[in-house]
């Protein structure tokens, strides 16, 4: 090396705009999302198992054991589908967030994002975009085993609007991931996920109906509010009205989100 | 805060805990200025670096970027980083790495430029999974180098590496400083400090306890400690001139001086008795901790 090679290192005029023009500001948030993408495609071992496991507990519970019951009752063929749905959009959101935000800032990796001139928003977009992505894959596969195997019937309008609900569900639950992972070690966050995750999908309702005296507690769980979003966007009578269950999981998106943003900007 | 000055601390506080990690520490860092921040393992070098990134809030006191609080991050879009303990994704490749970091920048260099110049092109497909401990470092100083900073915190920037490669980091910081950036970089080794720094700032328990020169601190630091078994009392031995410290423990006569061989001569003349003379050069953490003890008492 020598002194010409390091000479062009720097620009030969300095810098003088330390904003970033909005193209620029454009392409950070893409670059974000594209390396996120890609660093989820080359270690499959997080997304195969959360693609996959929902379709088939879905074709084991919903078609193999109890598809009598699914095709005798369209009723019964709809709440099968819709819990199974939320399930599989839950978990990637916050397993993936929880986790990877947990190691990330065990690991150092978000601390040096932090120096570096990282927009925060540009990071959780990335990781929004890929949750929502793991949805549109998890919803596409539940809603053809529905139709196909799960004597299933919707309307185009039906499917579109479980499928937007089933997809766009998954934000709080990032939300719900990204607290865990703001607190949790990278080692201690599964755990600390699956303490929330696992008794919320049972006690809010989502693969057989509550014994009486949980069912007045089930609303305090944000699962029982998208699955009654996607029973009605399925067409079925649901509890309450679909924009309180809108309302209070946009809360719980918008109150999480800050919590954990506050720990995150201060702390890392 | 005057236009010279990049990045400054001043009468920064700063605890975890119990632990006081900074107490009262006033720096500042000057343009085309390459500053190598000194001490012993916990005397708040990381600190430092981090309170001037934003990483950390002072509990009193101010840090300042540009001018600005180091959270905007307009400030530090002009600054680039090499952190001591990141481990970045190691499924992205070498040359992915510099990409993401070169989109948070307004005007990057390119990026198959700065892996040329970092020496680092021949690794760009490699993932950074699969990398050694010293080529991830010259990948990180890429990393720290692609948004065209005028100011690069480096933390530790050589640990891990061999010669060779250390050379060529050295040689591509002071090519920097020659083309007008500033450099503050924290080191373990006095003899980085002196291959590169205009300045040295020596923390020790979390205080600013020497700056200047390398020549200067050199001098700070240089001192000898003689152990002998004699019948010479402590008390009158630490009245000789030259003498810094003199204490008697089982071992014998231990005294602290930066003259050794006129303390050496005179202690021979005036103990013709005296055995088992030792004399030897106090090295660099034991001098810190030292100068640290003696300033902070």
């Amino acid at each position: 090396m020598n002194a010409t090679t390091s000479t062009s290192l720097l620009s030969a005029e300095p810098v003088r705009s330390s904003e970033l023009p909005a193209r620029r500001l454009v392409r950070a948030y893409l670059t974000e999302a594209r390396y996120e993408t890609v660093r989820m495609l080359r270690a499959p071992g997080f997304a195969l198992p959360f693609l996959g496991m929902p379709i088939l507990l879905y074709l084991l519970f919903a078609v193999l054991i109890a598809g009598e019951a699914a095709r005798a009752d369209q009723l019964t063929a709809k709440f099968f589908f819709t819990g199974f749905s939320v399930f599989g959009v839950v978990g990637p959101a916050m397993f993936g967030f929880g986790m990877n935000v947990a190691a990330e800032r065990t690991q150092g990796l978000l601390q040096l994002k932090r120096a570096l001139p990282m927009p925060m928003a540009a990071y959780l977009l990335a990781k929004v975009l890929m949750a929502l992505l793991f949805a549109a894959i998890i919803m596409a596969s539940l809603i053809a085993a529905g139709l196909s195997l799960g004597h299933l019937t919707l309307t185009t309008g039906q499917i579109a609007r479980v499928a937007t609900t089933g997809i766009l569900g998954a934000v709080p639950f990032c939300a719900m991931g990204l607290l865990i992972g703001a607190w949790a070690t990278g080692r201690s966050a599964p755990a600390f996920v699956n303490l929330v995750y696992i008794p919320m999908l049972h006690l809010s309702g989502l693969f057989y109906p509550l014994p009486k005296s949980l069912q007045a507690m089930a609303p305090a769980w944000p699962t029982f509010h998208l699955h009654q979003l996607a029973l009605s966007a399925a067409g079925v009578d649901s509890w309450g009205e679909d924009l309180t269950h809108v309302a209070v999981l946009a809360g719980v998106a918008v109150l999480f989100t800050l919590i954990a943003l506050r720990r995150l900007e201060r702390v890392g | 805060m005057n236009d010279t000055c990049l990045a400054e601390l001043s009468g920064v506080h700063k605890r975890y805990g119990s632990t006081v990690a900074l107490d009262g520490l006033d720096l500042e860092v000057g343009r085309r200025e390459l500053m190598a921040v000194l001490g012993p393992n916990g005397a708040g070098k990381t600190t430092a670096i981090s309170l001037l990134l934003g990483l950390q809030q002072p509990d009193a006191g101010t840090a300042r970027l540009f001018g600005r609080p180091p959270k905007d991050l307009a400030a530090r879009r002009r600054a680039g980083v090499m952190m001591q303990e990141a481990s970045l994704a190691p499924e992205l490749r070498v040359r992915e790495q510099v990409d993401l970091v070169a989109s948070y920048y307004p005007a990057p260099l390119d990026v198959d430029d700065v892996l040329e110049k970092t020496h680092i092109a021949a690794l760009a497909k490699r993932p950074y999974g699969k990398l050694s401990g010293g080529q991830k470092r010259q990948v990180q100083l890429a990393m720290a180098l692609v948004g065209r900073p005028q100011i690069l915190f480096l933390d530790e920037p050589t640990v891990g590496l061999d010669l060779q490669a250390r050379e060529l980091v050295w040689s591509t910081l002071r090519g920097l400083v020659d083309q007008g950036a500033s450099i503050v970089l924290t080191t373990h080794y006095l003899e980085e400090a002196e291959a590169l720094a205009d300045r040295v700032a020596v923390l020790g328990k979390g205080r600013l306890i020497a700056s200047g020169s390398v020549s200067d601190v050199r001098a700070l630091v240089e001192r000898q400690q003689i152990t002998c078994l004699t019948s010479l009392a402590a008390e009158e031995v630490a009245a000789w001139p030259g003498v810094e410290e003199a204490s008697r423990d089982q071992r014998g006569l231990h005294v602290t001086t930066r003259q050794a061989e006129d303390v050496a001569r005179r202690l021979l003349a005036a103990d013709p008795g005296l055995t088992r003379l030792e004399v030897r050069r106090a090295g660099l953490a034991e001098a810190f901790a030292e100068l640290t003890q003696e300033k902070a008492s």
